[in-house]
């Protein structure tokens, strides 16, 4: 990747990452809610699409680690 | 003790220390496995959990009941206050006692003909312990009753979703 498009990639992938994470936040209120008025078959679905949100969380990680270790060289 | 605050607050600004993106972005990966073990941990309890059991229990007082009264039992264990209400000779309707929003006790307001929750105005219905109004986010569970000859019998537990 080109210098120059180094920074604006990992704001990008930092914001990226904060907004899966506020809707993982949302996601794990509003499977507690369906859980406790008993539907409990929406805890089902709130873990695999959870388990989605972090493995993008995961992969976005390990993109800036990759970018930020080039632009830095440490 | 006096080298610590001196690396926490430096005078020298080349001394600073930043957090830097990649600890920024572990720091919000971690947050992110912490919100996925909550949701496997409501995955866990709804598999897990204990089936809700259906214990017949006959509730002490109901026959001399008013009508318009209320009175508390315990079900299905100590400790889980429920609320029963006499609405005419022959209507017994029971709710857990805890409201649905910060788990406030609920109490039968006779004139209003409401079940009320003193803390935040939420109101719920006698008839089926649907909101009418207020913060509470589900109805009341409702004790599923039988009457036995003289004696009312709590026989399980309902939900909004199973009811």
């Amino acid at each position: 990747m080109e210098r120059d498009k180094r920074l604006p990639a990992l704001n990008g992938a930092l914001g990226l990452i904060v907004l899966l994470l506020v809707v993982q936040m949302w996601l794990l209120t509003a499977t507690l809610e369906s859980y406790l008025a008993g539907h409990k078959e929406a805890a089902v679905s709130g873990a695999v699409i959870s388990a989605i949100l972090f493995a993008a969380c995961g992969g976005l990680y390990l993109f800036v680690g990759r970018v930020d270790r080039k632009s830095t060289g440490v | 003790m006096s080298g610590t605050w001196r690396e926490e607050f430096p005078v020298r600004e080349g001394d600073e220390r930043y957090v830097t993106r990649r600890q920024f972005a572990r720091f919000l990966v971690l947050t992110s496995l912490a919100m996925f073990a909550g949701n496997v941990w409501i995955l866990a309890k709804s598999w897990l959990g204990k089936p809700a059991r259906s214990l017949d229990m006959a509730i002490p007082g109901a026959a001399l009941l008013p009508v318009g009264g209320s009175v508390v039992f315990d079900y299905p264990e100590p400790g889980d206050p429920c609320l029963l209400i006499r609405r005419s000779d022959h209507e017994f309707v029971a709710f857990s006692q805890k409201c649905t929003h910060l788990s406030c006790a609920v109490y039968y307001a006779k004139d209003t003909d409401q079940i009320e929750c003193p803390c935040h105005n939420g109101s719920f219905s006698p008839r089926d312990g649907r909101v009418l109004q207020g913060p509470p986010p589900r109805p009341l569970p409702r004790v599923i009753l039988e009457k036995r000859g003289e004696q009312l019998i709590a026989v399980g537990m309902t939900t909004e979703s199973e009811g």
